[in-house]
């Protein structure tokens, strides 16, 4: 391969589509590192905090695809402060400065200001493309720049961020001459737009395939939008509130029925049974369906709109959907691959809604099942065998017993049994969440038998450090390890400190985790960034000087070549 | 169902877990609360501790049953739902509880329409009596509609979200205020039709 000119080492580095396979080319010697830098168009940050922007930037000049992840997964539950970190800014600043072609940029989990989202507008000429999920900390004055200034933008969407709502004027903001749209999803904003705006929007843009309406927009401007725009692919319905006896929704009926292309429906925000009809038509076609904010569609009208969804490849439901209807999901969707069941009653106690039954008969009647969220009252050992025996193909595998630490209905033990059988006939397994009552038993099976392992998440569970030890030993694959409320300290912690190395982070909340044991770690391991997040009480002055034996409340560790972060708020310590 | 953790939102609640010393009612020396809404971090720990506990608890007790009446345990960032759903489920709900559950309700033969707040009764008897009230200057007498009655013409039916008209009486209190749109207070031969059948 040396003897190649550069540009032939380039074109065989283009077949290469990971960038696990492009990081490990760059390392064979000087001259593939130089041509796989300059080639490299994408790039993939893990966590914000492992490398610093300016070097990322220096290294691939040619960047045009960005993503950066900042805060850890247990922020989305409220475990992590708000103002903990996770900045975008210094990485807009770096690419506006060192990657002026970048064209696409995609941020999970970070703090985005209107003053970041302006410099990106302004900085990058050819930018496209713009994703930002559960971030927080900008308005609609900020997607306002986005609108005005990204002259061919293709793809504006927004996941489940919390925004502030400064007024509907951002829409307009997208210029006559703008008709490159090719995604546009707002459905997590709070507010109105304006609908003439919005119509004429779709209007311009003829290749507008994925439109995200929010909840605000109502259903007759629905039906003048699907009126303009036959041929979208993925549909956020809005509202959805519709008299089911009123013209309006006739028209909408016709207006559904053009749309052949539709294939994945979300939104029902207020939907009543009585629209459901409404999108009958095209039931049959969707190969996506997220009815998991419509808690008004539930039992038989959820069951007979899913029985004309035979094409469904992904689901998110309620759990109002029952194992009844889980049942007809089992019988209907035999190309489903991804479920997610919801809680609805998150706050009391609600009709008892989904079972271990719902969940043995989706897994015996849809034989491509690869990926599950599911959230029950209840899981029974017997179960988890019969799941494991009908579905080894799982990849993703989320369990989560409402009730912390239950066990086994049935015969009262811990489900070990059961989450072993998951592990050990799941070989493809690269994401796994447990709960339910749990012993280190458990963990012997997950260090035994999940090879391919990448991501545990781990709360209320286990007996003794045993049990997090068998994991860090038994994971050769684990990236990411996630711990809650579990007894796991010191010596878990300390037992193999080079592992940490080969993961991206470590988070352990709750735990028996003490001062001394995080020092001892930091110490121990330079290139890794260990911080202690302490929310301190006013009235707590032992906080002052924490001795070490000191139980550490939220303790964050993960690899990186960036040193301590600057940023970082004075209730984080980085030892 | 035993066990089963309420999740609340509001620092009140949490204190009124707290584990204190003190008699019930008697307000022990209140430590200032912080003002941002991370809350107690002993509030915290000590559910934490309590919620540990019972877990632990349970491998030992073979009888299967929760010991002791749960003040339930109060645990932060359970069940694991993006705040995002959460809160859009919670918005729904205080919109709900917020707008008081006011309906109108109609009577044949009568001029105007009053509106009554369901919440405030306890009740299907309340809700006899408030409409009785209501119209008794029509000379009502009693109302019918409900099981058992046999006295005056007039049947009370509900509009339900479907846009059906139901006769009110069927469904629990609770399902009924939260299905009714709004009411109408029947005469004559149609609430003949309605009682009639079975």
């Amino acid at each position: 391969m040396t003897y190649f000119p550069e540009e032939v080492v380039e074109r065989i580095f283009d077949f290469l589509a990971t960038h696990r396979d492009r990081n490990a080319v760059s390392t064979v010697c000087k001259t593939w590192y130089r041509v796989e830098r300059l080639s490299r168009r994408s790039v993939f940050v893990g966590n914000c905090y492992a490398v610093r922007p300016e070097r990322v930037v220096a290294r691939y000049p040619r960047l045009r695809s960005l993503t950066v992840k900042g805060k850890p997964h247990f922020a989305d539950f409220n475990l992590v402060p708000h103002d903990w970190g996770g900045f975008a800014l210094p990485w807009i600043e770096a690419a506006a400065r060192g990657c002026p072609g970048l064209e696409e940029l995609r941020l999970k989990r970070m703090i985005v200001f209107d003053e970041s989202l302006e410099l990106l507008a302004r900085s990058f000429p050819n930018f496209k493309v713009l994703v930002l999920i559960s971030c927080e900390g900008f308005s609609t004055d900020g997607l306002a720049a986005i609108a005005t200034y990204c002259r061919v933008l293709r793809e504006l969407d927004l996941q489940e961020n919390e925004m502030e709502d400064r007024g509907p004027q951002w829409l307009s903001c997208f210029p006559d001459s703008c008709t490159s749209l090719v995604s546009l999803n707002f459905a997590c904003l709070k507010g109105e737009v304006n609908a003439v705006s919005l119509e004429r929007l779709v209007a311009r843009c003829p290749n507008l395939r994925t439109l995200r309406l929010n909840r605000a927009v109502s259903v007759d401007t629905l039906s003048k939008i699907l009126a303009r725009a036959p041929h979208l692919v993925d549909l956020g319905t809005g509202s959805f509130t519709i008299d089911h006896r009123a013209e309006a929704y006739h028209k909408l009926i016709n207006n559904f029925i053009k749309c052949k292309s539709l294939r994945s429906l979300s939104g029902f925000w207020d939907a009543t049974p009585r629209c459901l009809p409404a999108v009958y038509p095209i039931c049959g076609n969707l190969t996506g369906l997220n009815l998991s904010y419509a808690p008004a569609i539930q039992g038989a009208d959820l069951i007979k709109l899913i029985r004309q969804c035979s094409k469904l490849q992904r689901l998110w439901v309620l759990d109002c959907i029952g194992d009844k209807g889980l049942a007809v999901v089992a019988n209907t969707c035999k190309e489903l691959q991804e479920l997610r069941v919801f809680p609805s009653d998150v706050y009391g106690e609600g009709i008892a809604a989904v079972t271990e039954e719902g969940l043995v008969a989706v897994s015996s009647g849809c034989p491509k099942l690869i990926s599950l969220l599911y959230f029950c009252h209840q899981m029974t050992n017997a179960a988890l065998i019969t799941v494991a025996k009908n579905c080894p193909q799982f990849t993703r595998f989320r369990l989560c017993i409402l009730d912390p630490g239950k066990p086994d209905p049935v015969t009262n033990q811990p489900l070990d049994e059961g989450f072993g059988a998951i592990v050990q006939s799941c070989k493809d397994l690269r994401r796994l969440s447990l709960s339910g009552h749990l012993t280190d038993q458990v963990f012997l099976y997950i260090g035994m038998y999940a090879e391919r392992l990448e991501m545990l998440s781990i709360a209320f569970a286990g007996d003794s450090d045993k049990g997090m030890v068998y994991v860090l030993n038994g994971c050769k694959n684990l990236r990411k390890l996630e711990i809650r409320d579990s007894p796991f300290g010191d010596a878990a912690l300390l037992e193999d400190v080079g592992k940490y190395e080969t993961m991206r982070s470590l988070w352990m909340s709750s735990c028996d985790v003490t001062l001394g044991g995080c020092k001892t770690l930091a110490a121990k391991m330079p290139r890794l960034n260990v911080e202690v997040i302490n929310e301190m009480d006013e009235s707590d002055e032992l906080e002052e000087n924490p001795s070490d034996l000191h139980r550490v409340e939220k303790m964050y560790v993960y690899r990186t070549v960036a040193g301590p972060r600057n940023d970082a708020p004075d209730f984080v310590w980085t030892l | 169902m035993e066990g089963e953790a309420t999740y609340v939102s509001d620092l009140d609640n949490l204190k009124a877990t707290e584990l204190r010393l003190g008699l019930p009612g008697t307000d022990a020396p209140e430590k200032p609360t912080p003002a941002s809404p991370r809350g107690s971090k002993r509030a915290l720990l000590a559910a934490d501790e309590e919620c540990q506990s019972k877990s632990k608890s349970l491998g030992a007790d073979s009888s299967g049953q929760e010991a002791a009446p749960v003040a339930k345990a109060q645990v932060v960032g359970w069940p694991p739902i993006r705040s995002y759903r959460k809160n859009s489920f919670q918005a729904r709900k205080a919109e709900e509880e917020a707008a008081g559950l006011f309906v109108k309700v109609s009577m044949d033969g009568a001029p105007y329409l009053r509106k009554i707040d369901l919440k405030v009764y306890e009740g299907y008897k309340e809700l006899r009596k408030a409409l009785e009230n209501l119209f008794k200057c029509f000379s009502l007498g009693e109302l019918s509609g409900m099981e058992g009655c046999n006295g005056s013409e007039y049947a009370i039916t509900y509009e339900d979200k479907d846009g059906d008209w139901m006769l009110v009486g069927d469904v629990p209190w609770e399902m009924f205020i939260s299905s009714c749109k709004r009411l109408r207070i029947m005469s004559g031969s149609e609430a003949r039709g309605m009682r009639s059948s079975p």
